[in-house]
């Protein structure tokens, strides 16, 4: 492991033109606490199907006279991550206000902790372009989220805004890291386990829209930093930090120097752009909100049990499972994925983790669906077929991806067995396999019959095989492969085949 | 059960009111068939909220106060919304967008502030009984000007849920009444614990007046009979502190040196959150509406200066300085160590004595205009906001008048000694009588 | 002393719109309090910080929210449940 010591010194100093390679990120994340309730008042979280302002109270709205009230279990929230990122939590901390200007600011000021945040200096653990890494965390604290803004007339020309409060006071979690980090990679590495352990944590759900949102410090060795505001996707963070630098390299390609400044990414566009230097000069007049009293909560610590976190969970995957380092990655950077797996993992854990981690998790990102597309118990059966070779794996996958189309398609989902049937990707036998099924006549044996009509189409073929050219057999091979389409163990099928064809002459 | 109505058709001849009805319910208990006005700076469902000013005329609240629940669930008949300085802030109701109210002992003079409207209605025989709110002052202060009762509790034993913020860490709703025990009769209605308020405490105001005060340490600070004093004005006050002698009281003479910079330490502390409190007032949720096709920064300005008057806006401007990077340390962060004087000079008198006593005002009500200077103004609140900065309880009690216009008793007492204060004054009134 | 350009600062950071008479008015006025205020830079703190109470917490219940109809009715411009304002670009 290699632990994040002092920054690595600029490279040669030859040219005035030298381009640093050293890039330095820090990130500030914010993610919504899973909490039933807002963080200042009893209106629902689950506001994301909901018309707007439907879930807001005169808290939400910023009504004179309503005052805010701490939700307990969003405290408790934050202590487990900063347990979990052996942070250090404050004998007392306590809210502020942050006073500026916005529309979708209720109250003219965000509720907020400033110099008491609820805990400060710990670590996470990532993987590190040259390996693990331990990412230093500055500080953790609580917030509550702004009302969301819609502006009518187009992005570019707004004429005017609409305004949607449910959002309001949802609570968030922001964690701020050291600039410990040296690539867009790593960046994207580090928000994915600290994903996994939140939702580990059972603090935060990835899964609903807009639940993190990401600012990203980034310089490069030796120039200014320039702050990205307002990234709100995993992808989004690496295509940020990647446009950014590739931005900054160009400057100073150019002779120009990087500008201290704050940008914003553009999502659609994948750019960032320069936001109105206006905005940096905001003085937020923080000062404590005199309608909260302290947190003193750094006792509770001690009473928190840990779940079991990603690198425990991966280490438990290999051991108990034999996965590979690789899979068991793989399978534990997801709370859910990991959950699955263990779901299904029954009798063959090692083929239940290469389908896993390998061709379901691919078949679902093509899809950009989530793991909770799939019934375990479907999986199970799917796996049970590939096991007892009653599906080739080529089907499996065709099984797969008519389960994955069916779900994205909001069509009735069948079962893999179902799926097997109607499709007729039962494997196809040439006779007597020693299996115990039932005998079928050779003129109603489908590989039987393909391969006698690949014979009768493909005289040439045949007739090269016979004079000793053995590609000629893969050929006819591939044929019946083809006519039977991907339903024969190959093993069985160059059985059936070489049984099947004229004496060759070798 | 049929809601009971009562009749309300007084003649507002002071302009004490910003709304009332001619016909209000009232119910069953402690309160019962008793007119009540809430001042306007306190949420009640269905009826105008302006606190005195423009920024939110026509805003009407979807929910009550605690202490309007409170007054309804007692029986009280809630008859209209009282006249104040706009949000709060002044010392005489003249700083109402609506209009000045008159003090009914002398229509020449201001009836105090900012709970004035309460003050006369009570002064002028409208309603018994009112709510009004105290920052640095402003129950205790009319009280005194229109020679009624005025109790600002502890800080935290009335619910703050509803009344609409101006310094949040300073203010408290309080009773007022033409007798000490009117106001310890509406103190218990609207007492009591309420979750809403994070900053409550669970200590409901169960009282009735006692006449015994035998024994009882009065410490009167030699400050609070300083310069800033009418020699009238004081002589009456220490005659009213024999009174207490001769029930039985103990005087000592003390000194309270933070008085030198609490007056400081208050404006900084309640113009700072007033600057935080007042920004929300954009038009777009409530209040008068702003021009959505502007641009937002130029409507929020439009918005505020023309909503505002230039008291409100005075004390934006320098909250919002005291606040600022660069200067926060200075104005502030300091304020609060001067607060924290404040509250550590209370706790050492307290250790000697029970209650002090001084002066609520250090002169009778202003006539309309007297004070144009905004500074000199601020310098009539130099006795009322220590009790503020420390979250003690205070009342003013009517004692005497000077030329003519009424004079103020003022009774400070420890944390939660509410009933304490509220017995002193008793004994003062009973004995004056 | 702060001059006028410092209140004109400290109005835009306030956000609360000045007319050149009321810059004037203000300044003149504001000088004096701050210089009030000045007493207090002889303060050293001796009281103790923070007394009073911590950990007031609400439990994490979902209660009622206000219904839509009543959320909107004391805004004038509204369109599709939602309140108007102005442009932010």
């Amino acid at each position: 492991m290699t632990s994040c010591g002092p920054v690595p010194a600029a490279g040669t100093q030859g040219s005035a033109r030298s381009i640093p390679d050293v890039v330095i990120i820090g990130l500030e994340i914010h993610c919504q606490l899973a909490t039933a309730s807002k963080l200042f008042c009893g209106c629902s979280t689950d506001y994301r199907e909901d018309e707007p302002n439907t879930h807001v109270c005169p808290v939400c709205l910023g009504l004179p006279g309503s005052m805010p009230r701490l939700n307990k279990r969003a405290v408790e929230f934050a202590l487990r991550v900063a347990k979990a990122l052996d942070c250090e939590v404050l004998e007392e901390s306590e809210f502020s206000r942050k006073n500026y200007f916005y529309p979708d600011l209720n109250k003219a000021y965000q509720i907020t902790q400033y110099d008491k945040p609820l805990a400060s200096g710990g670590t996470l653990t990532t993987e590190g372009d040259e390996g693990e890494k331990e990412v230093r965390i500055t500080r953790i604290h609580l917030e509550e989220d702004p009302g969301r803004l819609v502006h009518v007339g187009g992005s570019d020309r707004p004429r005017y805004s609409l305004v949607d409060y449910n959002r309001a006071g949802i609570p968030l979690i922001e964690i701020v890291t050291e600039p410990d980090l040296r690539s867009p990679k790593e960046a994207r590495r580090f928000l994915n386990k600290l994903r996994a352990t939140l939702e580990y944590l059972g603090v935060f759900d990835s899964e609903k829209e807009g639940s993190l949102r990401v600012d990203a410090n980034i310089s490069l060795l030796g120039s200014e930093r320039v702050e990205i505001k307002n990234i709100s996707s995993y992808k989004g963070v690496e295509k940020a930090l990647t446009f950014e630098i590739t931005r900054q390299k160009g400057l100073l390609r150019r002779g120009q120097t990087v500008g201290r400044e704050t940008r914003h990414f553009v999502e659609a566009r994948g750019v960032t752009t320069s936001s109105r230097s206006k905005e940096q000069e905001h003085d937020y007049r923080y000062f404590p909100e005199p309608d909260l009293r302290p947190v003193r909560v750094r006792s509770w610590v001690d009473g928190i049990v840990l779940p079991e976190l990603p690198d425990a969970r991966r280490a438990r995957f290999m051991a108990q499972y034999g996965c590979s380092p690789g899979h068991a990655r793989t399978l534990t950077g997801d709370l859910r994925l990991a959950e699955f797996y263990e779901k299904v993992a029954g009798a063959d854990p090692i083929i239940a983790a290469t389908w896993t981690a390998d061709t379901l998790l691919g078949e679902l990102n093509y899809r950009d669906m989530g793991i909770g597309a799939v019934l375990p118990v479907h999986f199970i059966e799917l796996l049970a077929m590939l096991r007892d070779k009653t599906i080739t794996d080529k089907s499996g996958i065709e099984v797969l991806r008519e389960m994955l189309d069916a779900v994205k398609e909001k069509r009735p989902q069948e079962a893999p067995a179902t799926i097997v049937e109607r499709l007729n990707l039962r494997v196809v036998r040439a006779g007597s396999s020693g299996t115990g099924e039932k005998e079928i006549p050779d003129d109603q044996n489908p590989l039987i019959t393909a391969i006698r009509d690949v014979i009768a189409e493909q005289p040439k073929a045949v007739e090269d095989y016979r004079s000793g050219k053995k590609e000629a057999f893969n050929f006819l091979v591939g044929q019946v492969m083809r006519k039977t389409r991907g339903r024969v163990d190959p093993a069985e099928l160059q059985r059936a085949l070489a049984a099947a064809l004229p004496e060759g002459e070798v | 059960m049929p809601a009971r109505r009562i009749r309300f058709d007084e003649e507002d001849r002071f302009g004490a009111f910003l709304w009332k009805r001619d016909e209000a319910p009232t119910g069953e208990g402690r309160l019962s068939g008793i007119p009540v006005a809430v001042k306007d700076n306190i949420s009640t469902r269905g009826i105008p909220t302006t606190c005195g000013s423009r920024i939110l005329e026509g805003y009407i609240p979807p929910y009550d106060a605690f202490v309007v629940d409170r007054l309804i669930a007692e029986g009280a008949a809630v008859v209209g919304k009282t006249n104040m300085d706009e949000f709060g802030m002044g010392t005489t109701t003249e700083n109402s967008a609506y209009g000045p109210t008159r003090n009914p002992h002398d229509e020449g003079r201001v009836p105090g502030g900012s709970s004035g409207g309460s003050a006369a209605a009570i002064a002028s025989g409208m309603v018994r009984m009112a709510l009004g709110t105290d920052t640095g002052g402003s129950i205790r202060c009319p009280a005194a000007f229109c020679g009624i009762v005025g109790l600002k509790p502890t800080y935290g034993r009335v619910s703050r849920y509803g009344l609409v913020a101006y310094a949040n860490s300073l203010e408290q709703i309080g009773p007022m009444g033409r007798t000490v025990a009117d106001v310890s009769l509406l103190m218990e209605a609207i007492s009591g614990y309420d979750a809403r308020d994070s900053t409550a405490a669970d200590r409901a105001y169960l009282h009735t007046p006692q006449q015994e005060i035998r024994g009882l340490r009065v410490g009167v600070p030699e400050e609070f009979f300083g310069s800033g004093v009418d020699p009238a004005v004081a002589a009456l006050v220490w005659k009213a502190i024999e009174r207490l002698e001769e029930c039985g009281a103990e005087i000592i003479t003390c000194t309270m040196p933070s008085m030198a910079y609490a007056l400081a330490a208050y404006y900084v502390t309640c113009m700072s959150e007033a600057s935080s409190n007042l920004a929300r007032f954009d038009g777009v949720r409530y209040g008068p509406p702003c021009d959505v096709r502007s641009s937002w920064h130029d409507a929020f300005q439009e918005r505020r200066k023309d909503g505002f008057g230039p008291e409100v806006r005075r004390r934006i401007l320098l909250g919002t300085f005291a606040l600022s990077s660069g200067y926060y340390g200075r104005y502030y962060a300091k304020a609060q160590a001067a607060r924290a004087n404040v509250r550590a000079d209370f706790a050492r008198l307290f250790a000697d004595v029970d209650v002090l006593a001084g002066p609520t005002m250090p002169t009778i009500a202003f006539r309309f205009s007297e004070k144009s200077d905004p500074l000199s103004m601020y310098l009539s609140d130099i006795l009322t906001v220590p009790a503020n900065l420390a979250g003690v309880p205070a009342i003013s009690v009517p004692c005497g008048t000077v030329r003519g216009m009424p004079v103020g008793l003022q009774i400070t007492g420890r944390h939660f000694e509410d009933e304490r204060v509220v017995d002193t004054a008793y004994v003062y009134e009973q004995v004056a009588a | 002393m702060i001059g006028e350009k410092d209140v004109e600062h400290i109005a835009v950071l306030a956000d609360i719109g000045i007319s050149k008479e009321e810059l004037e008015k203000f300044t003149t006025q504001i000088n004096p309090i701050l210089e009030y205020f000045e007493i207090l830079d002889q303060v050293c703190r001796t009281g103790p910080e923070n007394e009073g109470t911590a950990n007031i917490f609400r439990e994490d219940k979902v209660t009622p929210s206000l219904a839509q109809g009543e959320v909107l009715s004391n805004a004038r411009e509204t369109e599709d449940g939602f309140f108007r304002a102005p442009r932010v670009m």
